[in-house]
């Protein structure tokens, strides 16, 4: 398979992730949005701050009210991971790797971006929002379904689920640095009564609240929360279980050596945080900095030996 | 209301489907019938059919002028061209014979240069050729062909003759519309191909697979095919990844290949390096190889061309087989079939003037009103003059530059280009249209059934061309014994 086609088909899966991921985060805060008194002030900069694009907004817009953060996060053209830019981008590697990708995949994620882009007014106004959302959540999920069951699971597919799982433990973790506390604003008087609701909200970003009901059993709180979206095993959208995934998909590759050292250490870092110290310490910031240093290696290792940047020897 | 076919009046052109008011041709019957039972409403929703399948198919091409929108979607028309097999099979024979004696008159370019010295074609004419490459002087390709893709247009005049316009032997394209269009016919008119008995066209991809696997260098082994396209820019990057698909074969961009110290071609793979056999390439010559050639191309593969005049690699089309596709080249062609092969061309030329020949440059200033002047290296159908519909001011411009550079330009009478009924809004009217045919060669000669009929969709328009604001149809070979 050639270099350049594996470094496409990583980056679209990347970019669907990326975009479904923004969509389910924005969803769940809008609904909670609805939930809460009116005294109490949400901060909607804290969803641009969970994407890391904080400066570019501050950048480009001087209120940081609901249009303009649900603006930016979905149809914004100079934020490179606005869902429609993920979408355009997404779609581009499809179209240009069409020879290798089932064709059916590429109607729906040329469906899927043709949607996106005539209706995006609907998600940026309130009225339209969860349903454009859950469209967009649910035609990502129909590409994914589809290639899972149409394409063969060889290289190419493993790039797809490398990219994939990459990309939601970095969401994985940037959720559990924003945290419950910075989406409220700061002349809040007491945050305390609304953290439940909060934490409630990152849970429904990570589609994790009916799981971690299931699996956790406790009333929700902070420790338990992150520590369900740091290492529970089992549910898919957690950091260790994506990690666990992107190690596997590495497994079958050629010359894996170096990426996959680097995640199994990545994966021990994630398991073997004590959430609770951390969290009384106030230490998890720096933790999930050095976590995402890893993610950010991994990524690094896998450009380095398989993409086209990547200095070939000629036999 | 139904369309009736009294109502629609080609004159005074040759149309494609009907004779006369209210007379649809033979072969076309079935289709006229078809289309005058259809009611506004149902025509407009195969017509929304058609174009949802397009659009859904992701059937684009790319219009340069247009920034950021890069890839359009493909303009269509639901009303096919019908042409019986009988006249077809004569087209064939003319397609075969013309590409034949093309190949033979290139390797004699680069080799004996006979023809020349036999006072058949002026020297000058070679010299002055912008396509002409002295880098590939006294090679011989396998099979002694050069170009093995070639998209020949054709025009019917007002009689209904057909006429070779021009010869495309570089990078031609369209052939994949060709195929996508009756894939669209397929889903939007599913009964007309139980009444008439249409020619498949979808053989292509198999047959160019297989003149690509005879060009290989090591034909013991199943050989590595690629398909190497300047990328997603590329106004036919549609049809790079569509063939590529079709074939099976890696689509690779310039950077993915590197020449090694054995000068054989490599693609970078995640497993490393894998050798190349055959390059389909659809770059130009220019910037196939920044060592030889243009030396800030990103497009092209360092040590190209030294790995082909070392036949260590297959390529296709050959680098300066543009040479015989030079429009002054293209006025000798009937002269090259004669002398090449001993036969009179099945398929005339239009008449061309020369305008590097006073006589001929004379009368083309005279008559520039009523000629279509043309630069003898453009395609595309930029930079060119239908003196008919220019102003004063245009054919004034043009005057100045064929006396400034009386070899770069050519000049044809306007022709009557034939018509077919067309969809324009609600209605059904004629449009000119042209024909590309495709033709294969390797050891043998294939030549597909039809080909691309593009369509001026502006009422009068000679201009097809899709970077143009052209159209197609589908094209359709009808067996009428069967």
């Amino acid at each position: 398979m050639l270099s350049r086609v594996a470094e496409r088909v990583y980056w679209m899966a990347r970019y669907v992730e990326r975009a479904e991921n923004t969509a389910r985060m924005v969803t769940a805060f809008h609904l909670l949005a609805l939930d809460m008194p009116k005294l109490v002030q949400l901060s909607w900069k804290g969803l641009v701050e969970v994407t890391g694009n904080d400066e570019l907004f501050d950048n480009h817009y001087q209120r940081e009210d609901e249009r303009n953060c649900v603006k930016f996060l979905l149809a914004d053209a100079d934020n490179p991971s606005s869902v429609l830019n993920s979408l355009r981008a997404a779609r581009e590697n499809v179209r240009t790797t069409r020879d290798l990708v089932p064709s059916e995949a590429w109607e729906v994620m040329n469906e899927l971006y043709l949607f996106a882009r005539d209706e995006i007014d609907q998600g940026i106004g309130k009225r339209g929002r969860f349903e454009f959302l859950s469209s967009i959540i649910q035609r990502c999920q129909t590409l994914t379904g589809l290639l899972a069951g149409t394409m063969s699971h060889d290289a190419a597919y493993d790039f797809i689920r490398l990219g994939r799982n990459l990309e939601r433990a970095d969401m994985g973790t940037r959720q559990v640095d924003v945290g419950a506390l910075k989406l409220l604003k700061k002349n809040n008087d007491d945050p305390e009564p609304y953290e439940g609701l909060l934490w409630t909200s990152i849970l429904r970003s990570e589609s994790g609240f009916q799981m971690y009901r299931q699996h956790v059993k406790r009333r929700i709180n902070g420790v338990d929360v992150v520590r369900f979206l740091l290492q529970d095993k089992a549910f898919p959208r957690s950091v260790t279980h994506a990690l666990t995934q992107v190690q596997d998909a590495l497994e079958s590759l050629p010359n894996n050596e170096v990426p996959l050292r680097l995640v199994i250490q990545a994966r021990r870092h994630a398991m073997n945080a004590s959430v609770d110290e951390l969290l009384a310490e106030d230490g998890l910031h720096d933790f999930v900095d050095r976590l995402q240093q890893d993610i950010a290696d991994i990524h690094g290792a896998n450009a380095e030996t398989w993409f086209l940047a990547a200095p070939a020897q000629a036999a | 209301m139904a369309f009736d076919w009294k109502q629609y009046d080609p004159k005074p052109f040759y149309d494609e489907l009907i004779a006369k008011p209210g007379k649809p041709r033979k072969p076309a019957k079935p289709l006229t019938d078809y289309l005058s039972s259809l009611d506004d409403t149902e025509i407009q929703s195969r017509k929304a059919a058609a174009d949802s399948a397009i659009l859904e198919m992701g059937i684009s091409f790319t219009v340069y002028t247009e920034g950021e929108n890069i890839d359009r979607a493909w303009p269509f028309d639901i009303i096919p061209r019908v042409i019986t097999k009988t006249e077809w099979e004569r087209v064939t024979r003319g397609l075969e014979q013309r590409l034949t004696a093309l190949n033979m008159f290139i390797n004699d370019i680069y080799n004996k240069q006979q023809i020349f010295k036999d006072k058949i074609i002026p020297r000058y004419v070679l010299k002055q050729s912008k396509n002409f490459r002295e880098q590939c002087v006294g090679i011989t390709p396998p099979h002694g062909v050069w170009a093995h893709i070639c998209g020949t247009d054709l025009v019917r005049d007002g009689k209904g003759d057909f006429y070779v316009l021009e010869d495309n032997l570089r990078v031609p394209s369209g052939v994949s519309y060709m195929l996508e269009n009756r894939q669209v016919t397929k889903r939007v008119f599913p009964e007309l191909f139980e009444s008439s008995s249409i020619l498949p066209v979808d053989e292509y991809p198999t047959q160019l697979f297989d003149m690509l696997a005879s060009i290989s260098p090591r034909p013991q082994d199943y050989p590595e095919i690629a398909v190497l396209t300047p990328g997603i820019y590329n106004s036919a990057y549609f049809e790079h990844s569509f063939l590529a698909q079709r074939m099976g074969a890696e689509l690779v961009e310039g950077a993915d290949l590197v020449v090694g110290d054995d000068d054989c071609v490599y693609m970078r793979t995640i497993d490393g390096l894998e050798r190349v056999d055959v390059i389909y390439r659809r770059i130009d010559d220019e910037f196939l190889d920044p060592e030889v050639f243009n030396p800030d191309s990103m497009l092209g593969v360092p040590g190209l061309m030294r790995a082909w005049r070392k036949g260590n690699v297959g390529l296709a089309n050959a680098p300066g087989a543009g040479v015989a596709d030079d429009k002054v080249m293209y006025a000798y062609v009937p002269e090259v079939i004669r002398y090449y092969l001993d036969e009179e061309p099945v398929l005339p030329n239009v008449p061309t003037y020369l305008c590097v020949n006073d006589k001929d440059r004379e009368y083309v200033l005279d008559h520039l009103d009523e000629l279509v002047v043309k630069p003898a290296n453009e395609s595309g159908g930029y930079g060119m003059l239908v003196g008919p519909h220019a102003t004063k001011k245009q054919r004034a411009e043009f005057a100045q530059l064929i006396q400034k550079d009386p070899r770069n330009y050519i000049a044809q009478p306007t022709l009557d280009l034939s018509v077919a009924p067309t969809l324009c809004g609600d209605d059904i009217e004629p449009r000119h249209l042209d024909l590309r045919p495709f033709i294969l060669q390797g050891v043998r000669t294939d030549v597909t059934a039809g080909g691309l009929t593009r369509v001026a969709m502006r009422k009068g328009s000679l201009v097809v061309n899709s970077s143009q604001g052209g159209g197609s149809k589908d094209t359709w070979i009808v067996d009428e014994e069967n």
